[in-house]
């Protein structure tokens, strides 16, 4: 297929102007490019054709499922898309808020802005949230920010972040963009974190601890409240990964299992596109220890409308403004949407349907871990690449052919071969028995004709492609 | 298999010692681990290296490694055909494939590493 | 309405296969002390009526007064193909392109995306999105210490202080030191803004050599509708060019989601961050994308990372990429002689007040009035103006600073009617 480069032709054009007004002024030679920049000379109906072409090439969520662990890919009711379309919310300057004279301009952006941070600290039982963190990763920084501040102003000496084997790699990432040293803690055989272990980890000099919770194993933690504890005990605070929300949303709160600081994921638990990567949002919530250093300005309500503030030990601005706001509209509206029950109902039916699957799985792949699982469960391949030569990869690729994005592969890296499946409360059960009569399909392949595992995907656009070609060349631009 | 000139270290790190030049490369078993090796990070020439600590990267498909210098020395050399063709690692680990050249050796801290039979040993209790 | 199909038999159905009876026992690893009892969450309510309740809250939003604000964040005029291509549910709804295969329309677009910014800036090689302006100029700042081995940043006063402020944030406590002006001695680099904050045009290829010679890196921030007509960082010689893709086609939007553009020159390639797209092949000789330098990312390198950033502004960057296409070569230059000529106009039409700027600028100057800034952008309101930012509500000026913004949507009657309606406010 071209690229959009190619199809570029002298003269052509697709978006014009009016003719200017004002007389033509240009800044002087000397500031001016030497060149104009090479950029397509395409019709409208090129790019339109383009980008539908492209457009087909794309397994998206509204085509296919994807099961994938830690992702949460449920699916993403159009009502967003509707609500984001307002004037009212895309054409408003974000510096209105800056100046009070535009104060009165702003107050539906600003109650928005106040509205999901209540609801949010709501759901997750905290003191306050802050919308600002624009991804999760964003927001285990900005958590990771605010221990640093906290631990600063007691004066404590402390350089360590404890985090489990199981952990998403941006928690290490994000501890060591922050400065922090990290500690590895190793999870039991069960898949949990042990209190043993926990206590032969923890010192004076942990500022932090990072869990999941659900963790990646799909597993609830079982000692969390113990953990807590003992954290606390040595003035080190409590991080949850909120990724896993969707298993216990309703059910419990991440504040009441003692955890001083949390993120959310706008674009997983809460519904959000995940738009090929992103925009996603991170808010951050945190309880009583953590509330002083909050990112700002924060929205505040008085008697006159809401305004801003910035609170005095704030880490300061971690966004330009409040974060990806038009995210946290469509957050807003789900939550709305759902309300109590609503909102309840996703856990149930997240955990029943990983539950499903893990019961018409578990006979023909070897579950990572022999106990009730949440929202995901884990399998390993591991055994199938012994027998038979077929490895995750292979699984992933083939079950693009039966019309299925692949579960998560290779994460947790605590498990060899793994595949995470998280099929999320939006999937029906026929579409879960015809993922798990796929994932049979494909196993039984795997033992009578695995060359087909192996050259798979065969109906895609492209076969399986040379990433040690594309690692070593670097053609990244034409 | 492994070459019985050779010495090795517990990261599959291999280093041969020939007229107080000391040439450093990662195992076969390593650079089957890595996957087809796409880049080679490689250090500068004149660098002193304390024994242990972090001397060059090599980065695959799906991981980066580090090397880690199996001895003390100046690195005198740096293999620049990897620039080019980073594959070497793969094809020739232990000849084409190599990584450095060290020297102000201390001989005697060869005597801490593995000798291949002992590095043999080593790869069948601790490989995956 | 929880977009939950399942039915009550089949409920059942799935119970019996599981081996339970009831959903409740699924969760019986909860404890019970932390068992949710209550929540001041409200009832849901049907589509009907968050529609409803949606549009009360936008309603309290005024968007129709005629706007001259800027600030780093321009009401520039999308065309409606922008909206329409982008948010295709191929485009909204897919995950990372983690699956090659199956998301060559995803890895196409960042390979054309990451081309257009190279050619909008004559830098080498872009990456495929970061969140916004403020994030990506602080991983320009952590990507020159990681490059040059200092520790000291240096931010000239160009730069805009709310992106100013997010670099101070985001180095919080770590060993980074961060300088005002523009000294390179010592700094793994030098941070400019083009066009400066205030609007001024300048040209920081001097600065770039001085950068060069004492070992220390350029990294620019740019506004990238300006670059239809002005100098790119790459003419510069910038090392690192960085820039708030917002005015690319996407919407104010209160602030987010906004795009954060990175480009750099080939030999830093590896020590930048975020996700990169590059070409390749099949075994069959189909050309086809995947993402590449994964190695340096958060999901494999884990603490030794460029940076912890997982998700990007991919959907952006598509909109950036079709806003690019849309306008083309001769168009985006359009803009910016549209831009700069109105603005040139209306600086022409403001006697009364003082500029302020000591150079050429592009589509943004900032004036000095004869009354306090915050008196006078009251007053414009009631007339029907959102008359710019007043510099001191960003700490960035005096009491009587005025930052103007004009934009290709401006029209000469707007202009005129603003003038009159400012020297009133300001004068009388």
């Amino acid at each position: 297929m071209q690229l959009i480069f190619d199809k570029s032709r002298p003269g052509r054009r697709a978006a014009s102007f009016d003719a200017l007004d004002v007389p033509e002024h240009m800044p002087p030679p000397e500031f001016c490019r030497s060149r104009p920049p090479q950029l397509p000379e395409v019709s409208e109906l090129d790019v339109v054709r383009h980008f539908s072409a492209l457009a087909h090439r794309n397994f998206c969520l509204d085509s296919h499922p994807f099961p994938l662990g830690s992702c949460t890919m449920k699916y993403n009711p159009k009502i967003g898309d509707a609500v984001t379309s307002h004037p009212g919310f895309t054409d408003i300057h974000p510096h209105l808020s800056s100046v009070s004279a535009y104060l009165p301009l702003c107050q539906g952006a600003l109650e928005l802005v106040y509205e999901t941070e209540r609801l949010l600290a709501e759901i997750g039982g905290l003191r306050q949230v802050a919308l600002q963190p624009m991804a999760g990763a964003h927001g285990e920084l900005t958590g990771i920010l605010m221990m640093a501040a906290y631990h600063s102003h007691k004066g404590n000496e402390k350089d360590t972040i404890v985090i489990p084997d199981s952990a998403h790699g941006t928690n290490c990432a994000s501890a060591a963009m922050a400065g922090y040293k990290t500690i590895e803690i190793p999870s039991g055989e069960d898949g949990s974190i042990h209190v043993d272990a926990f206590k032969s980890v923890l010192n004076d000099s942990v500022a932090g601890v990072m869990l999941t919770c659900p963790n990646t194993h799909g597993l609830f933690e079982p000692a969390v409240r113990e953990l807590a504890d003992l954290a606390h005990e040595v003035d080190a605070l409590m991080y949850c990964d909120g990724a896993n929300l969707n298993a216990i949303i309703g059910q419990c709160r991440l504040g009441d299992m003692g955890f001083d600081v949390v993120h959310f994921n706008l674009h997983k638990t809460f519904a959000t596109p995940h738009g090929m990567g992103g925009p996603g949002s991170g808010p951050v919530g945190v309880g009583e220890r953590l509330e002083p250093f909050l990112p700002g300005p924060r929205v505040v309500k008085g008697p006159e409308g809401y305004h801003l503030d910035m609170p005095e030990k704030s880490v300061g601005r971690i966004a330009a403004f409040f974060g990806n706001f038009l995210v946290a509209v469509r957050a807003y509206a789900y939550i709305r949407h759902l309300g109590d029950q609503g909102l309840r109902q996703i856990s149930r039916h997240a955990v029943l349907n990983a539950n499903y699957v893990y019961a018409r799985l578990k006979d023909v792949y070897e579950p990572a871990f022999a106990s009730q699982v949440m929202h995901e469960c884990v399998f390993t391949a591991a055994p199938l690449a012994e027998k038979h030569g077929v490895r995750a990869l292979d699984i992933a690729k083939a079950l693009m052919d039966y019309g299925f994005h692949a579960p998560t592969i290779y994460f947790p890296l605590t498990v060899k071969e793994s595949l995470m499946i998280e099929p999320t409360e939006t999937e029906s059960k026929e579409t879960l028995d015809a993922f798990c009569d796929a994932m049979i399909d494909i196993a039984a392949t795997a033992a009578t004709d695995p060359a087909i595992l192996h050259e798979a995907p065969a109906t895609m656009p492209v076969g399986r492609l040379d990433e040690v070609r594309a690692a070593r060349e670097l053609d990244c631009v034409c | 298999m492994n070459p019985d000139d050779l010495k090795y270290t517990k990261q599959h790190e291999w280093i041969g010692a020939e007229d107080g030049v000391y040439t450093v490369g990662i195992t076969a078993y390593a650079a089957e681990q890595l996957g087809d090796v796409t880049y080679v990070e490689l250090p500068d020439v004149g660098l002193e290296i304390a024994q242990g600590a972090e001397v060059a990267t090599i980065e695959s498909v799906k991981a980066a490694s580090e090397i880690y210098a199996p001895v003390s020395g100046r690195v005198g050399a740096v293999n620049t055909a990897l620039e080019d063709e980073p594959g070497l690692v793969n094809e020739s680990p232990y000849e084409k494939g190599w990584l450095l050249k060290l020297d102000n050796v201390d001989p005697s801290q060869m005597d801490s590493l593995m000798d291949a039979p002992g590095y043999g040993r080593f790869l069948e209790e601790h490989a995956e | 309405m929880s977009y939950v199909p399942t039915t009550a038999v089949e409920i059942d159905e799935m119970l019996a296969k599981i081996g339970v009876a009831s959903i409740d026992d699924l969760f019986a690893c909860i404890p019970d002390e932390i068992r949710l009892r209550s929540w001041d969450i409200p009832p849901g309510v049907s589509e009907m009526a968050v529609r409803k309740l949606m549009a009360e809250i936008a309603g309290k939003n005024d968007v129709s007064l005629v706007s001259f604000l800027g600030g780093g964040y321009y009401d520039h005029y999308i065309p409606a193909a922008v909206d329409q291509v982008s948010s295709r549910s191929e485009f909204l709804t897919p995950y990372t392109p983690y699956q090659a295969e199956c998301a060559q329309g995803t890895l196409q677009s960042i390979y054309e995306y990451q081309s257009a910014i190279c050619r909008l800036t004559e830098m080498d090689v872009a990456n495929a999105s970061l969140y916004d302006g403020g994030t990506a100029l602080f991983e320009a700042a952590t990507m020159s210490v990681r490059l040059t081995g200092r520790a000291r940043v240096v931010c000239h006063p160009s730069v805009n202080p709310v992106h100013r402020d997010m670099l101070k944030a985001h180095v919080g406590n770590a060993d980074i030191e961060i300088d005002y002006g523009d000294s390179p001695a010592q700094a793994a680099c030098v941070i400019v803004q083009n066009p400066g904050f205030l609007g001024t045009i300048r040209d920081f290829s001097d600065l770039a050599d001085r950068c060069h010679e004492e070992g220390a890196l350029l990294v620019e921030s740019f506004y990238p509708i300006s670059l239809g007509l002005l100098k790119s960082p790459g003419e510069m010689g910038a090392d690192i060019a960085v820039a708030d893709g917002q005015s690319l086609g996407l919407p104010l939007a209160f602030g987010g989601p906004y795009l954060g553009i990175m480009a750099v020159r080939k030999r830093h390639m590896r020590k930048m961050p975020g996700r990169i797209a590059a070409a390749t092949q099949d075994s069959r000789g189909n050309r086809g994308f995947v993402l590449t330098l994964q190695t340096r990312e958060q999901h494999i390198r884990r603490e030794k990372a460029a940076s912890n950033i997982c998700s990007n502004e991919a959907q952006c960057a598509l909109r950036a990429l079709v806003y690019l296409c849309m306008l083309g070569k001769e168009g985006l230059r359009d803009v910016a002689v549209h831009c700069h000529s109105k603005a040139e106009y209306l600086k022409s039409r403001l006697p009364f007040a003082e500029i302020l700027n000591d150079g050429p600028t592009f589509n943004e100057f900032a004036l000095r009035l004869p009354r306090n800034a915050s008196e006078v952008t009251e007053a414009m309101v009631a007339s029907g103006f959102c008359a710019g930012l007043p510099l001191a509500a960003v700490g960035a000026g005096g009491p009587d600073d005025l930052l103007v913004a004009v934009t290709e949507r401006r029209t000469k009657e707007e202009m005129d009617e603003f003038a009159r309606a400012l020297e009133d406010a300001a004068c009388n």
